[in-house]
């Protein structure tokens, strides 16, 4: 696994014996405050879950209820069928999914090709992979469209999976910089037992990769989740429409109807919460590989 | 940034079989990669850098025009100015104030607070909600008259705010919904604050030194190269910043253009008026500004960027 573990640390938890009374305050001052803050950033949250559980009426209650009195569960029903919710959703997950075996299959193939072979030419390659991260999107956005619009995958869901099978820059960065930490020595043992070069990749660096993967498959599973401009360029047809832009059309529908709109953003925000909930170590290694070793 | 050893290899000898080889099983395994820059990258950049010269409507082929577009820009769209205007003041206060909080965030969860997975999830979890779901939310939130904000605001005596229907309190909506969503950095700065040697505070303590000049002499210098990589990102994510003010003002970019981002405005010349080359042109400014920006960046981190051990990798 990555170097940089975390623990709640909490070897610290005997050692706050009140020393002198200013440490103590200190340290009330640092628990209100941090509190404080944790709780503005906390308060949407809630204050999403409780409207999604209220009716009109409840919902323009001055000043506002936290708790819904009662709670209106049928929000949740009504809003997947309010909107073509299911189909919307199926396509999302086609996006999703297909993005992440393409991201995980081409980058890690290309990572490998970035570490674990030396060959002529190599570091000057991989600057410009580099180089490539500088690029703003909005440069290369008319000419990919005119291309997928050569192609006839414009307005098709596979116009938002088919760039994942080459390689993302980003991503073949973060595998490379864990290939590199592997010693070379396995390669070459590898190579005197006569394995090939995919047979060292399969059979030796994927296994040990498996972490860094799994962090390459949840950043490309969040990204397109969360997708809103793919889509709102190339989907045209609501039949092709995946959760984001089809909750932007039914939010541009509907302003008023808070309580429908609240629980349909709650059903697309909850699989992220809960995959973050079972992935967490994942999620915080991931952020930090990228945030500090960069 | 990653290490580039310059290897003086003889470069005019003919390769030796392995090295041949090597070359060949190198090539054919970054070759997803390779394809994808050339169909990906370059050519839409030599395209769009091309298309920025043109007049093309996508129907009928383009017509060469040559610097017409970024001449128009430049004397005859009062909306440019505009778009540059609004995508430097979102950068200019959003930028600074997430640093900022989130280094306080993370220096506060640095104390060995009990709990720090719990707070940390608090703070990190609205950075992966999607931008559409939180648009929706703070829409809500930010409701002139049913709206969460202007609730609170009352209960304090405060007078109601207008937010993103107030053309001058709409950017600074929008940056507060930006600020929700940096949980990210306040995790990459605690994980660098996590990381600092002890032996740096211990010795300072030795001196005699406080809390204060703790932080101002070691904790703030140690961090200076992730508030540099995170100016860096917050620079590129500022100047394509889309789809919050998309969402929230239904891609009109109002009140009075007072949301019309730089992004915003290029997606709607190519895509609402399908003036495909002057978006181009509008891309490449931005890329030329981007560029120079990072360039600039990268030029003044000798002087304010500190590496461990003169070059870390």
């Amino acid at each position: 696994m990555a170097p940089t573990t975390f623990s709640t640390r909490s070897s610290g938890a005997g050692r706050t014996k009140p020393r002198d009374s200013g440490r103590v305050a200190q340290r009330i001052a640092v628990y209100v405050l941090i509190t404080a803050l944790a709780a503005l950033f906390t308060v949407p949250f809630v204050w999403l879950v409780s409207t999604s559980l209220k009716s009109p009426a409840q919902v323009f209650v001055v000043p506002p209820q936290w708790i819904p009195n009662p709670f209106v569960w049928d929000n949740y029903p009504r809003s997947t069928t309010f909107i073509p919710f299911w189909q919307y959703f199926r396509n999302t997950l086609y996006v999703t999914v297909f993005n992440v075996i393409g991201s995980v299959a081409s980058c890690s193939v290309v990572a490998y090709g970035f570490s674990r072979i030396q060959w002529r030419g190599r570091n000057t390659l991989f600057v410009v992979l580099i180089a490539t991260l500088m690029i703003p999107y909005p440069v290369t956005l008319i000419p990919t469209f005119l291309i997928f619009r050569d192609l006839g995958l414009v307005n098709t869901l596979n116009a938002l999976v088919v760039p994942s099978f080459f390689g993302n820059a980003f991503f073949i960065f973060l595998l490379r910089q864990f290939y590199m930490t592997i010693p070379q020595e396995l390669s070459q043992a590898a190579k005197i037992d006569g394995a090939s070069e995919f047979q060292i990749f399969w059979q030796v660096i994927l296994p040990l990769t498996r972490p860094a993967l799994a962090v390459v498959a949840l950043f490309a599973f969040l990204s397109n989740w969360n997708d809103f401009l793919g889509p709102l360029i190339y989907l045209s047809d609501k039949e092709n429409y995946t959760l984001a832009i089809g909750l932007y059309g039914f939010f541009g529908r509907s302003k008023t109807e808070w309580g429908l709109l609240m629980s349909a953003a709650t059903i697309m925000v909850a699989p992220i919460v809960l995959l973050y909930f079972f992935t967490q170590r994942t999620f915080i290694e991931g952020i930090t590989l990228t945030g500090i070793k960069g | 940034m990653a290490s580039i050893s310059t290897r003086s290899k003889p470069k005019s000898q003919p390769l030796k079989p392995q090295a041949r080889r090597d070359l060949i099983h190198g090539i054919v395994f970054i070759s997803p990669w390779l394809i994808g820059l050339i169909v990906f990258a370059a050519y839409p950049l030599i395209s769009s850098l091309y298309y920025s010269l043109t007049n093309y409507d996508i129907l009928s082929p383009p017509q060469f025009v040559g610097l017409r577009n970024y001449i128009d820009l430049f004397t005859a769209d009062p909306l440019f100015y505009k778009a540059v205007g609004n995508t430097f003041y979102y950068a200019l206060i959003s930028i600074p104030l997430n640093l900022l909080i989130a280094i306080l965030i993370a220096m506060l969860l640095n104390t060995k607070v009990r709990g720090l997975s719990i707070y940390r999830t608090l703070f990190f979890l609205p950075s992966i909600v999607p931008e559409i779901a939180s648009a929706m939310l703070w829409a809500w939130i930010l409701n002139p008259q049913f709206g969460l904000a202007n609730a609170l605001l009352k209960a304090f005596g405060l007078q109601s705010i207008g937010w993103l229907t107030d053309p001058s309190w709409s950017k600074p909506s929008l940056i507060l919904v930006g600020l929700w969503g940096f949980g990210g950095s306040v995790v990459i700065f605690l994980a660098a604050l996590q990381d600092m040697p002890r032996q740096l505070y211990e010795a300072a303590e030795i001196d005699g030194a406080n809390t204060w000049s703790k932080t101002i002499f070691i904790t703030l210098p140690m961090l200076t190269p992730t508030i540099f990589f995170n100016l860096i990102n917050g620079i590129i994510g500022a100047f394509q910043y889309f789809t919050a003010a998309y969402v929230l003002t239904g891609g009109q970019g109002g009140p009075a253009g007072s949301t019309t981002f730089y992004s915003l405005l290029l997606y709607r010349n190519a895509f609402s008026y399908f003036k495909m080359g002057y978006a181009s042109s509008m891309a490449w400014l931005l890329f030329a500004a981007v560029f120079v920006l990072t360039l600039l960046l990268f030029k003044s981190s000798g002087r304010w960027v500190y590496y461990e051990g003169g070059d870390k990798n």
